[in-house]
C-alpha cells in the first residue's frame, strides 16, 4: 500500500542492512567451506593443498569429535530440561498473590544479566570449590563428603553454570505467557470448580505449549554455542569430558592451528544449527501473520 | 473466599517466592559480599557472612593491578558503538518494513534474524584470519563492526515491532503535511517511537557487553572489552576471591541495573514477537 | 480553485483490480461524497486523488494540470483521515502548524493562520494540549484544521465520522456542511454511510466493485435510481424489491417500491397481509409485513400507527412510485 515512489525509497531503506548481513553471513560461511576442503595449517603457511573431503573424514572419525557432539547434546539437554521445568514451576510460583513480587522478580532474572565469564568464575571458585567453597562447607555441614566438581563431575558443573543463567529467561517468558492467560478463562475455570491440577493439565499447560516450544528452539541455538563457560573453567578437560563442540573447533584452530580440520567441524556446526533454526524460524513466521 | 483464607494462602507463597527468589540471587549476592572481604578472610572456612571487617581495598586492587578502567571504557565504547550504528542502519529498514511492506518483507525480515542463528564457530576462522590480515584483531572498530553485525537483526526486529504498532495514517498525514521521508522520520515517526527506540539500545546494550564468544577470541588488551578481563582471573590458584569478586561486582553492577529496567522488553526482544 | 478530473483511472494490487476503469467530473467548490458497501474502492479512488497511491493506468488532473505521477504534497490537496492521524507528540497547536511548518512559512504567518483556524474550529482555548487530551469530536476539529490552514485546493476526507459516536455524527455533519458554506472550497467525502452521502452532498457518486454505478445529485438518485444496486442503497429503510409474477403484471422483470411509498390501511388496501414486526418510532411507525402472494415487504406510516404484529393490515403502493427495473437490473424508463 504505497507508491512507487515510497516503494523506491523503502528497498534503498533496507538494502545498507540486506547488504551487510548478507556479507556478514555469505563469506565466512563461504570461506570456512572452501578451508575444510584444503589442508590448511597456520603453522605450514603458504602450503595449503585441496584435499576434498578428508578433513570431514577426518573430523567424523575422531573419537574427540563424537565425546564432543555427546557432550554438547548433554549440555543442551542438561540446560533445557532444568530450566523449562524450573521455570515453569517459578512462573506458576512467581504467579501467585505476594508481598514484594516485583523485587523477586528482579531477584530471579537478574542472573540472565550476568556475563559469562563472570558467571563461571563466581561459580567455580566460591561456590564449588572443593575446600573452600561454600557447597563444600553446606556439605560437612550435613556431615556430605564434598563433591569435587571440577574433577568428579565437571560437565554436570558446566550443565549447572549454564542453567543457572538461563532459568530465568524460561521463567521471564514462560511468566509473561501465564500472566496473558485471559483472567475471565481463570474466573470460569474457578466457578466450575476445577481442581488445581485438573487446571494446570487442562489449561495451563495447553496455554503454555507454544511458549515452551519457542523457549526450547531459542536456548538450544544459544546452548549449542556455550563457550566462555567453558573456556575459563575447565579449558574442555580434564581429557575431553568437557569439550563440546565450539570448543573443539576453536581448539582445532586456535591451538593446534589446523584451519582445514576446524573449518570442517564448524560446518557441522552449522548443519547443526540449521536443523534448529528451521523449526524456530517457522514458527516466527507462522507468528508473523497473526 | 473467606479473607482469612486467602491471607493465609499469601503468606506462604510470599514466603515461598522470597526463599526461592534469594537462591537464585545468591550467588550474585554472594560474590558483592566476598568483594568486601580480605583474600584471607574470603577463602575461610566456615565463611563469614555478614560480620567481617569490610573493606573496599580489592576495588583499589582491581584498579591498578588491572586497570579496570581501560576495560571499562571498551565495554562501554564496544557496546555503545555498536547499538548506535546498528541504529543508523536499523531504523531506515524497520521503517520500510513497517510502512512500505511489499510481497518479500516478510522472507527478508525472517532471513535477517536466520543470520542470528548461525553458530559462530562457522564463521571464526575467516573472520580471525580476516582481522589478522587487516590488522583489525585487537582494535575497537573491528569489535565494534563484529558486534554491530551480530545484533543487526535483533535492532531491526525489535524496531519493527515497535514501528508496526504506530498507524501509518499518521506518517500518510505527514507526507500530504509536504514532508520529505527524512523529515517524516526525524519529526514524526522518531519522536513517537522514542520508548521503543529506548528499549532497544537498552536490550542490545546488555547483550553487546555480555557477548563472549567474539570478544574472547579477537581481542587480548587494546580493545578488550570487562568479559575479557574477568577471564583474565580464571588461574587456577584461589588467591584472588576477593579480587575476582570485585572485579566481576565492578563488571556486572551497570549491566544489572539496566537489565532490571528492561525486563519487558526482554520478552519481546529475545522471542522475535513469537511470545506476546 | 479545485477542478478535478480523473480519466480512465485504474488501479490493480498485483493481480487484484480494485478499480477498473474511472471518469469523473469534480467541478471547483463542488461537495462530491463517494458512498459504497465496504471494500467497494471509494477509499482507494480517494487515496488515488491524494496520491498516497499510484495510479496504475489513466490520468488525475487537478485544475487542468496533469498531476498524475506528482507526490501527494505538491499536488495542494489537504486529507482529513478516519483515525485523525493526529500527531500524539505534538500540541495541538504544532498538529495544525506541521504542515506550514514543512512548508516554510515564516513563525507569524504560521501563528496567524493557526490562531484564525483554531478560532473557525472553536479550538483556540485547546491550542496546548495533546491530542490525547481530547475528546473524540475535538481531536476531529483538529485534524480539519490541519487541513484547512494550508488552504488547499481540495479537501479529502475518508470516513471521517466513522470513530464518532451517533449524536456527534449528526453535529460534526453540520459542521462540516457549515464548513463548506463558508470556504466554498471543492470537498471529497467517502464514507459508507448513505445518511451522511444524502444529507452533505451536491453530488452523489455510487461505487460498487470499484466501478461507478450512478453520479447525481442526492434527490435524483433517491427518485430515479439508474439500477437496482442504487436502489437499495439508497434511502433508509431499504426499497421493496419485488420480482416474479408481481413484476411481469409491470412489464418489468424486477419492481421497486420505497417504504414510504406504501399507504397502510387495517381493513382494505391492494395487497392484504400480517405483521410480523411493527417498529414504533414515534415520528414513523416501520411496519414489516408478510404479504400475500408477494413475501415480506416493509411499509413506513407517518405518525403513531396502533398496528402490532399479529395484526392484518392491507397496502397500496402509490403507483407513480413504482421504480421498474429490466432483467439486468437497469431502470426502465416510461
Amino acid at each position: 500500500m504505497a507508491t512507487r515512489q515510497t516503494r523506491i525509497l523503502a528497498h534503498a531503506a533496507t538494502a545498507p542492512s540486506t547488504l551487510v548481513l548478507f556479507l556478514w553471513m555469505i563469506v565466512p560461511l563461504a570461506m570456512t567451506i572452501y578451508f575444510s576442503l584444503l589442508r590448511y595449517s597456520l603453522l605450514d603457511p603458504g602450503n595449503e593443498s585441496f584435499i576434498g573431503l578428508v578433513n570431514y573424514e577426518y573430523f567424523l572419525s575422531d573419537p574427540a569429535f563424537f565425546a564432543a557432539l555427546f557432550n554438547t547434546l548433554k549440555l543442551v539437554g542438561g540446560v533445557l530440561l532444568i530450566s523449562v521445568v524450573g521455570g515453569i514451576l517459578l512462573a506458576l510460583l512467581l504467579d501467585q498473590p505476594c508481598w514484594g513480587r516485583g523485587i523477586v522478580r528482579l531477584m530471579v532474572i537478574a542472573p540472565f544479566f550476568v556475563m559469562p565469564t563472570v558467571s563461571a568464575l563466581i561459580w567455580k571458585n566460591l561456590l564449588m570449590h572443593p575446600v573452600q567453597g561454600l557447597f563444600a562447607w553446606i556439605a560437612n555441614l550435613l556431615g556430605l563428603q564434598p563433591i569435587d566438581w571440577f574433577a568428579q563431575a565437571p560437565l554436570t558443573a558446566i550443565t549447572l553454570i549454564v542453567a543457572w543463567q538461563w532459568l530465568p529467561f524460561a521463567t521471564l517468558i514462560l511468566l509473561t505467557a501465564i500472566q496473558s492467560l485471559d483472567e475471565e478463562q481463570k474466573e470460569a475455570a474457578e466457578m466450575d470448580g476445577t481442581p488445581p491440577l485438573s487446571f494446570f493439565f487442562y489449561i495451563v499447560l495447553p496455554h503454555l505449549a507454544r511458549p515452551i516450544t519457542v523457549v526450547i528452539l531459542i536456548e538450544t541455538i544459544f546452548l549449542l554455542n556455550v563457550f566462555a563457560e567453558i573456556l575459563v573453567t575447565t579449558g574442555g578437560g580434564p581429557g575431553n569430558l568437557t569439550t563440546n563442540i565450539p570448543f573443539l573447533v576453536y581448539a582445532q584452530a586456535l591451538l593446534q592451528f589446523d584451519v582445514g580440520g576446524a573449518s570442517a567441524g564448524g560446518i557441522i556446526a552449522v548443519i547443526l544449527a540449521n536443523i534448529v533454526a528451521i523449526f524456530l524460524v517457522r514458527m516466527i513466521g507462522r507468528n508473523l501473520e497473526a | 473466599m473467606a479473607r482469612a483464607h486467602s491471607l493465609r494462602r499469601r503468606t506462604i507463597t510470599t514466603a515461598a517466592c522470597w526463599l526461592v527468589g534469594l537462591v537464585i540471587f545468591f550467588p550474585i549476592l554472594w560474590m558483592a559480599v566476598t568483594s568486601f572481604k580480605t583474600e584471607l578472610e574470603a577463602v575461610e572456612i566456615p565463611p563469614k557472612f555478614l560480620f567481617f571487617d569490610w573493606t573496599t581495598e580489592n576495588y583499589g586492587v582491581v584498579q591498578e593491578r588491572s586497570n579496570y578502567l581501560l576495560f571499562a571504557t571498551n565495554s562501554i565504547l564496544l557496546s555503545l558503538g555498536s547499538t548506535l550504528v546498528g541504529l543508523l542502519f536499523a531504523i531506515p529498514a524497520a521503517w520500510a518494513m513497517a510502512f512500505a511492506p511489499g510481497k518479500r518483507t516478510k522472507d527478508l525480515l525472517l532471513w535477517m534474524l536466520s543470520t542470528k542463528m548461525m553458530p559462530p564457530v562457522g564463521a571464526l576462522i575467516p573472520i580471525y584470519l580476516l582481522f589478522r590480515d587487516l590488522h583489525l584483531l585487537n582494535t575497537r572498530g573491528g569489535m565494534i563492526a563484529v558486534l554491530f553485525l551480530l545484533n543487526l537483526p535483533i535492532i531491526i526486529w525489535m524496531l519493527f515491532t515497535y514501528f508496526k504498532e504506530i498507524p501509518g495514517e499518521i506518517l500518510e498525514a505527514a507526507r500530504m503535511d509536504g514532508a520529505t521521508l527524512w523529515r517524516e522520520i526525524v519529526y514524526v515517526l522518531a519522536p513517537m517511537a522514542v520508548p521503543g527506540i529506548a528499549s532497544t539500545v537498552l536490550l542490545n546494550v546488555i547483550l553487546a557487553w555480555n557477548e563472549a564468544f567474539w570478544t574472547l577470541n579477537l581481542t587480548t588488551t587494546d580493545a578488550a572489552p570487562l568479559t575479557v578481563f574477568i577471564a583474565s582471573y580464571s588461574s587456577p590458584e584461589g588467591l584472588f576471591w576477593a579480587k575476582l569478586s570485585a572485579a566481576s561486582t565492578l563488571a556486572i553492577a551497570p549491566i544489572l541495573v539496566l537489565g532490571w529496567f528492561s525486563q519487558k522488553q526482554l520478552v519481546r526482544g529475545l522471542t522475535f514477537g513469537a511470545v506476546k | 480553485m479545485g477542478r478535478i478530473h480523473l480519466k480512465g483511472v485504474r488501479k490493480a494490487f498485483g493481480d487484484v483490480i480494485v478499480i477498473p476503469s474511472i471518469d469523473l467530473d469534480i467541478a471547483d467548490g463542488e461537495f462530491v461524497v463517494f458512498v459504497g458497501p465496504s471494500g467497494c474502492g471509494k477509499s482507494t479512488l480517494l487515496r488515488l486523488i491524494a496520491g498516497l497511491e499510484d495510479v496504475t493506468s489513466g490520468r488525475v488532473d487537478i485544475d487542468g494540470v496533469d498531476m498524475t505521477n506528482v507526490p501527494p504534497a505538491k499536488r495542494g490537496l489537504s486529507m482529513v483521515f478516519q483515525s485523525y492521524a493526529l500527531y500524539p507528540h505534538m500540541s495541538v497547536r504544532s498538529n495544525i502548524a506541521f504542515g506550514l511548518k514543512m512548508a516554510g512559512e515564516s513563525p507569524e504567518i504560521i501563528k496567524q493562520k493557526v490562531e484564525k483556524a483554531a478560532a473557525t474550529l472553536n479550538l483556540s482555548s485547546y491550542l496546548d494540549r495533546k491530542p490525547r487530551q481530547l475528546s473524540g469530536g475535538q481531536r476531529q476539529r483538529v485534524a480539519i484544521g490541519r487541513a484547512i490552514v494550508r488552504e488547499p485546493k481540495a479537501f479529502l476526507f475518508d470516513e471521517p465520522l466513522s470513530n464518532l459516536d451517533a449524536a456527534l455524527r449528526v453535529q460534526m455533519r453540520l459542521e462540516i456542511t457549515q464548513l463548506h458554506q463558508q470556504l466554498a472550497t471543492t470537498m471529497i467525502y467517502v464514507t459508507h454511510d448513505q445518511v451522511e452521502a444524502m444529507t452533505m452532498a451536491d453530488k452523489i457518486v455510487v461505487l460498487n466493485a470499484g466501478n461507478i454505478e450512478q453520479v447525481g445529485a442526492p434527490l435524483e438518485l433517491y427518485n430515479t435510481p439508474a439500477n437496482l444496486f442504487v436502489a437499495g442503497f439508497i434511502g433508509s429503510p431499504k426499497m421493496n424489491l419485488l420480482n416474479g409474477a408481481i413484476a411481469a403484471k409491470f412489464g418489468a422483470g424486477t419492481i421497486g417500491i420505497r417504504p414510504e411509498h406504501i399507504a397502510t390501511a387495517r381493513d382494505r388496501g391492494e395487497w392484504q397481509g400480517v405483521v410480523r414486526v411493527a417498529e414504533h418510532l414515534g415520528s414513523d411507525t416501520f411496519l414489516h409485513v408478510d404479504a400475500e402472494t408477494i413475501g415480506r415487504i416493509t411499509a413506513r406510516a407517518p405518525g403513531e400507527l396502533a398496528l402490532a404484529a399479529g395484526d392484518k393490515v392491507g397496502l397500496t403502493p402509490r403507483p407513480d412510485r413504482i421504480h421498474r427495473f429490466d432483467s439486468d437490473g437497469r431502470a426502465m424508463r416510461a
